[in-house]
């Protein structure tokens, strides 16, 4: 049945099964956590077809436009949530993170434009090169999660405030479970464009001309965006609605930047154009 | 009734007033002996029996309505009742009524408290000492077995126990939404009221283990910090403590405020990443109200939580003609098997086996 498909039919496969995830999760509340899992996982797992033939076709990471890139980001974020996030024990957490997959994936499929050409052979053969990338949007995953639980957390945080616990609420995980949830993510999150940062960062020292400086200043005040509010959080100076808040608004500010930095690659890799499916 | 028949006799809240129902009260003494009293009764096949505080019930299989009439008389005179004053309150089905009946008080749908637990396991009892007499047969067995079966079903797919309708485990439910778990939770009671006592009481049910209990009265704060296996604090340490503590359970009897802002933002800044929980169930009430007000504290009054169980128990009323009409396909299923039951005769060889093998 799935003999001959493309990679971009793979993917619109994967959205679907997300977007089922979801709506199954919002129609019922959360209460067919099994099924919410198992239609997400089996999205995760189409998805990584799609991924797996875009990446054998470029030879490397599929990185090479922002279709690939938001895909990617989809990808890392369902990855750790199937992960670890059983251990949230939150089907709401589940569904909403498919959602999150759903909006990522659909959005990309959904401008023909962002896919139209690709920048081939965007590593060089390099791994390590390759490794930076990955780990740079595995963590822009990780963002994406914990932009998530904090909208979780927010809505929590405005039903005990106003008394109105009944309802959907009543399926929303605790405050300091989301509030712990954040931490860890944000830890792992900041470390992992750590990462990306030194390794890009070791490539960029042997030739300065090869990182523009436009990326340099979109990629490096994410993260130490991202490393101050850690900071703070954890010396109490930014704490509940306001940490919530800040992770909101700094995943939207680094899923923003993602075009720019696209945009910025220097040399300007070889474009190879996409033919449709 | 001229065909052996299904019956439930028996007086519920429904009808019969706390009063009454503490006279038709049976303990398993008498429900015992009344058993062993009916197990040779003419025409009467099997039976069960159901004693809670807000019923008293039989279940069973009767050749006839002499039959159900003897059931009744032995009962009424075992509680010393008029039999005229019963009739006026009695509950008296049979057929697919009955069973109906049974589903709906299995699954909590004819409860006092709506899509309460305890009633499923009440009615497990009442069967499992039915069978250990030897009162039950096919037809009690498979109505029983079903009952369970559709209760679960019931309780799975509707919301009727959803949330909680007693103040208490309404705060309860409140803790667990801000800290997740209460095992780790530390609990300060102040104020050595009624209410207060049982709030922590269904604290301690859900898992909560380090409680202090903290009172105007010294005597009154150790005998119920012994009671609760609590410590005490001193009741003038309440505040300067506040920090050591996730909840506080203020009931007190004070005309003035016993938790200030200013001790709640103290308190707050030795522990900001950990939210504060206050449940004020005094009145006037104990928690300063601007304390509501500080980030990652959260305060519940006395009206604040009894508006949520009521909104509670609004929900649970919505969702029984939802259970009842699942539990009407579940009868109407089960029936036709019953039918036959009845008119095999499997149900005269459980008689037999019935008189043979009183309690």
């Amino acid at each position: 049945m799935f003999a001959g498909l493309s990679d971009r039919q793979w993917l619109w496969f994967a959205a679907g099964f997300y977007l089922a995830s979801f709506l199954l999760g919002v129609s019922r509340r959360g209460r067919a956590g099994a099924w919410i899992y198992a239609l997400a996982g089996f999205g995760y797992a189409l998805q990584f077809v799609g991924l797996y033939l875009r990446g054998r076709e470029d030879g490397g990471c599929p990185l090479g436009n922002l279709f690939e890139i938001l895909q990617f980001t989809a990808w890392s974020a369902m990855t750790l949530y199937l992960v670890i996030g059983v251990t949230f024990r939150s089907s709401l957490l589940g569904y909403c993170t498919a959602g999150l997959g759903a909006a990522l994936t659909l959005a990309s499929l959904a401008v023909p434009d962002w896919d139209s050409s690709r920048n081939a052979h965007l590593f060089g053969g390099n791994p390590w090169i390759e490794l930076h990338a990955a780990l740079a949007i595995f963590s822009y995953g990780v963002f994406g999660l914990l932009a998530l639980t904090s909208t979780l957390f927010l809505l929590r945080h405005y039903s005990l405030k106003s008394k109105r616990i009944g309802g959907w609420f009543s399926f929303l995980p605790s405050i300091l479970d989301l509030d712990h949830i954040g931490v860890r993510l944000l830890t792992a999150g900041v470390a992992l464009l750590f990462g990306s940062l030194v390794l890009g960062a070791v490539y960029w020292a042997h030739d300065t001309s090869l990182v523009t400086a436009s990326k340099l200043l979109i990629t490096v005040p994410v993260w130490v965006a991202y490393a101050a509010a850690l900071t703070l959080r954890l010396r109490g100076r930014l704490l509940a609605k306001r940490f919530a808040w800040t992770c909101v608004l700094l995943f939207l500010v680094a899923l923003i930047s993602l075009a720019p930095v696209n945009a910025s690659r220097h040399p300007e890799p070889e474009r190879i154009a996409i033919q449709p499916a | 009734m001229s065909a052996p028949g299904f019956f439930v006799l028996g007086a519920t809240h429904h009808t019969a007033p706390l009063a009454l129902r503490e006279k038709l009260a049976l303990s398993p003494a008498a429900e015992a002996a009344l058993a062993a009293e009916l197990a040779d009764a003419a025409g009467l096949r099997e039976l069960a029996s159901l004693a809670t505080c807000n019923r008293v019930e039989f279940y069973g299989v009767a050749a006839d309505a002499a039959a159900i009439a003897r059931v009744q008389a032995a009962f009424c005179a075992g509680r010393g009742f008029d039999s005229a004053e019963f009739e006026r309150v009695r509950l008296s089905l049979t057929g697919p009524a009955a069973a109906q009946h049974l589903f709906e008080v299995a699954a909590g749908l004819d409860s006092q408290m709506l899509g309460e637990n305890e009633i499923f396991g009440q009615v497990k009892d009442a069967y499992a000492a039915a069978q250990a007499r030897g009162a039950t047969g096919p037809v009690l067995n498979r109505v029983f077995q079903k009952a369970f079966q559709a209760a679960k079903h019931v309780r799975t797919h509707t919301a009727i126990t959803a949330g909680q309708v007693s103040v208490a485990n309404v705060a309860v439910d409140l803790a667990l939404n801000i800290f997740g778990q209460l095992d780790q939770t530390r609990i300060l009671v102040v104020g050595a009221g009624e209410i207060g006592e049982k709030t922590v009481r269904a604290f301690q049910s859900r898992g909560a283990r380090s409680l202090a209990v903290s009172s105007r009265s010294g005597e009154r704060a150790m005998e119920l910090a012994t009671a609760l296996s609590a410590s005490a604090l001193p009741f003038e340490q309440r505040e300067a403590r506040l920090a050591e503590f996730d909840v506080v359970v203020c009931s007190t009897a004070a005309p003035e405020t016993v938790i200030s802002r200013a001790s709640a933002e103290a308190a707050m800044r030795v522990r900001p990443s950990r939210p504060l929980f206050f449940i004020d169930l005094a009145m006037p009430r104990d928690v300063e109200a601007g304390v509501a007000d500080l980030t990652n504290v959260f305060r519940y009054d006395l009206d604040d939580l009894a508006k949520i169980a009521e909104q509670n128990r609004i929900a649970r009323a919505a969702e029984v003609e939802r259970g009842r009409e699942l539990l009407r396909a579940r009868v109407a299923a089960l029936w036709p098997r019953i039918e036959a039951l009845l008119a095999d005769g499997a149900a005269g060889a459980a008689a037999a086996a019935f008189r043979q093998h009183p309690a």
